[in-house]
């Protein structure tokens, strides 16, 4: 183990008694985070978080719209991006074996994954034939997904996050909370904190004069990876979009610690999601129109690298490919949840999102977090095994904000809804209290007698009721306050209105339908 | 089964629900629309310079003028060793890209190179490391880029950059000096790569 591969996780354990969460064994989520509202709950108390996450998914939603406002054809880009990638998925494998022969014949080796643990292996394997103990990385939701560091670390290889954002995560000893900045939660002020204090024992130190402004710690970052940078001889990446009929690689950023991974280290190796192929390079044109201005709020990033292959003399000249399942293949055969493999992870939804504004990404328990992640991982986990994936459908409103953003038209709300059914149907038959409601009710409206029989029982209790309530809803409707548990799991929340003295039946019969 | 066989038999019982004779022409995707460019330099410059970077426009003959006033003040510069010699500036010294050590690179001051093309709408300069362009190292170890776009090197959106250009050769795509929006989603240049990116548009 090297030496900071181990301090890493040393440092973990001595700071709590509790191992810190880690992606779970099929990756997704992070063991250890409650359901979803137990996490919001303590999520929301958090004044300082919401102010940061205000902060910036306003600043971005500003951005998002004035760019997109500026192209005429949006609309058509998005029936496009959305087209494209049903192409691509409905004949998934023929565009795999594709993408494989034309990555081998420019000279790549590919690798095929199909769960975390095999994809882990094979890039310990590689790594550990190059005899390095340390990798730089680009950022990459798909090695955050398999818990490649994780992996890493316990083959004694440090993994470098190089992407400011992983870096303060990393730095922080904390975990991502949103897909493109995974450090939004951490305001300016926070960052240089972790910078001054963290930043020497990884390498070179932060300057002892590090103020807050943005600049100068962007600087600082720039000063403590160069070193990393130039000595690396392993690089691991991910990549936006994998071209299958050129085996063309493109992974966009914005800082160019993306190209100084996949240009300057000997051996490449990048773990790319099955999800990621588009059929031809001119359909590249649709997705580098759509991401930037979904994503980051800018007609272009600073940086887009392409490759294919191994390049003579420019770049590493040995490269690997990982073709990754780990669960995809699941969400591919759910026909209406499949549309969620069309995403390009630019994290518009998240920052459209009320929810996600409010709980932040932590919240979610998952590497995926926000609308998109309330989808994805229960798909890539399965639903009915575990409470807190379970909880990730009911994480919206289902506003539909989210769709209307998406640059490939995925409707996260349907999906939503779809798995909501799939979660109520996974605990069928487990004896609950709605169950038992709707049994009775059931009983209750079988036969007239019997709903003439309560509705008499409730007129009775309503003139009781009304004498003695003193609370009103909106419209002045008379209303019960807090009832005893069970029924307070719902009235604690909500106005329960007292039942009417007199029901519509009652009231038909009496007054012959109002004509006496 | 091996890992690929595995995942291709996944893949293909997912997609039960696709008829046997449909083939991916047969999922269709809308044509667009080319947006209509009218001065495709004039926004390329404007859209560059939205990015921070520094854009002059001049003439073939004002060149080696304005070459010279972009790298006032650097010391040591790398040119590609194909850089066209009418493009090698007076003043500083040239020190040619003969696969040195990243090391070495990061000693030098700033690098000089053209372009493949150039995208009027989204103000950005293609490299495919073609001559003159340097291998992709070269342009991105060094502090600053001085990169030479032709006028007649412009294009008006991003269709057509993509149709111009040969996936088979590496490429980078350049908007704006490095930047990094990771703190608050406020934009900040300068991070990993030139943190100086000076563009000369001749013609």
């Amino acid at each position: 183990m090297s030496e900071l591969a181990r301090e890493s996780s040393t440092r973990r354990s001595a700071r709590s008694a509790e191992p810190a969460p880690r992606a779970s064994a099929r990756g997704a989520t992070f063991l250890g985070t409650p359901p979803f509202p137990t996490a919001a709950k303590a999520a929301l108390a958090d004044t300082q978080l919401r102010r940061n996450l205000a902060h910036a998914t306003g600043t971005i939603r500003g951005k998002r719209a004035a760019v997109v406002a500026e192209v005429d054809n949006w609309e058509e880009l998005r029936l496009a991006g959305a087209a494209l990638k049903d192409r691509t998925l409905r004949h998934l494998d023929t565009y795999l074996t594709q993408l494989e022969t034309a990555l081998t014949k420019a000279g790549a080796t590919v690798h095929w994954a199909g769960d975390a643990a095999e994809a882990n292996r094979i890039v310990v394997d590689i790594a550990r034939a190059h005899d390095t103990d340390e990798v730089v990385k680009v950022k990459s939701m798909a090695t955050v997904e398999i818990g490649l560091n994780e992996a890493l670390a316990d083959a004694g290889i440090t993994a470098w996050e190089t992407d400011l954002a992983e870096l303060i995560v990393q730095l922080g000893d904390d975990l991502p909370s949103h897909i493109l900045v995974p450090a939004i939660h951490r305001n300016r002020s926070e960052v240089r904190e972790i910078f001054l204090r963290e930043m020497g024992r990884a390498g070179k130190p932060a300057p002892a004069d590090l103020t807050d402004e943005p600049a100068r710690l962007a600087a600082a970052a720039r000063e403590h990876l160069r070193e990393k940078f130039l000595r690396a001889k392993v690089a691991v990446s991910g990549a936006n979009f994998a071209v299958a009929e050129t085996g063309t690689l493109a992974v966009v950023e914005s800082e160019g610690n993306g190209r100084m991974c996949l240009t300057l280290p000997e051996v490449l190796i990048s773990v790319v999601g099955i999800e990621k192929l588009v059929p031809t390079w001119e359909d590249l044109d649709v997705f580098l129109q759509l991401l930037p201005r979904s994503s980051t709020g800018e007609r272009m990033n600073p940086y887009t690298s392409m490759w294919t292959g191994v390049t003579p003399g420019d770049g590493p000249q040995e490269v690997h490919v990982v073709l990754l399942d780990n669960g995809r293949t699941d969400v591919l055969a759910d026909e209406v949840g499949r549309q969620a493999l069309r995403c390009i992870r630019c994290s518009a939804c998240l920052n459209v999102c009320p929810v996600y504004e409010r709980t932040g990404g932590h919240s979610y328990g998952s590497v995926y977090p926000g609308p998109i992640g309330a989808i994805l991982t229960p798909m890539l986990r399965g639903v009915g095994h575990d409470e807190q994936v379970d909880s990730l459908p009911y994480a919206s409103s289902l506003c539909g904000a989210c769709f209307e953003v998406c640059p490939v038209r995925i409707d996260i709300p349907e999906v939503l809804v779809h798995l909501r059914s799939q979660v109520v149907d996974a605990h069928r038959g487990r004896p609950s209290l709605q169950g038992a409601a709707m049994k009775a009710a059931s009983w209750m409206f079988g036969r007239s007698a019997r709903t003439a029989a309560a509705e008499k029982l409730s007129g009775l209790g309503s003139r009781v009721l009304d004498r003695t309530v003193r609370r009103r809803a909106p419209g002045g409707r008379r209303a019960l306050g807090s009832l005893p548990w069970p029924v307070s799991a719902w009235s604690d929340a909500r106005d329960t209105p007292v039942p009417p003295p007199e029901s519509f039946r009652a009231w038909w019969s009496r007054t012959d339908g109002g004509r006496r | 089964m091996n890992a690929r066989d595995a995942i291709l038999a996944r893949v293909r019982t997912a997609l039960r629900d696709v008829p046997r004779d449909e083939t991916p022409a047969d999922v269709e995707v809308p044509r667009l629309t080319a947006p209509v460019v009218p001065d495709p330099v004039g926004l390329f410059a404007e859209r560059v310079a939205d990015y921070k970077a520094t854009v002059v426009r001049c003439t073939p003959a004002e060149l080696p003028d304005r070459l010279a006033e972009a790298l006032d003040g650097v010391g040591r510069l790398l040119v590609p060793t194909d850089l066209p010699p009418d493009l090698h500036p007076a003043g500083p010294e040239l020190v040619a890209d003969t696969h040195l050590p990243v090391t070495a690179l990061d000693a030098l001051d700033g690098v000089l190179t053209t372009a493949r093309l150039g995208i009027a709408e989204t103000g950005t300069i293609v490299l495919d490391h073609g001559p003159g362009q340097g291998r992709r190292a070269a342009t991105l170890v060094p502090d600053l880029h001085v990169c030479v776009v032709r006028t007649d090197q412009v294009v008006g959106g991003v269709s057509d950059a993509v149709a111009a250009l040969d996936p088979h050769r590496p490429q980078t795509w350049i908007s704006g000096p490095s930047a990094t929006s990771d703190i608050e989603l406020d934009r900040v240049e300068g991070v990993h790569g030139p943190r100086t990116l000076h563009v000369l548009l001749v013609g």
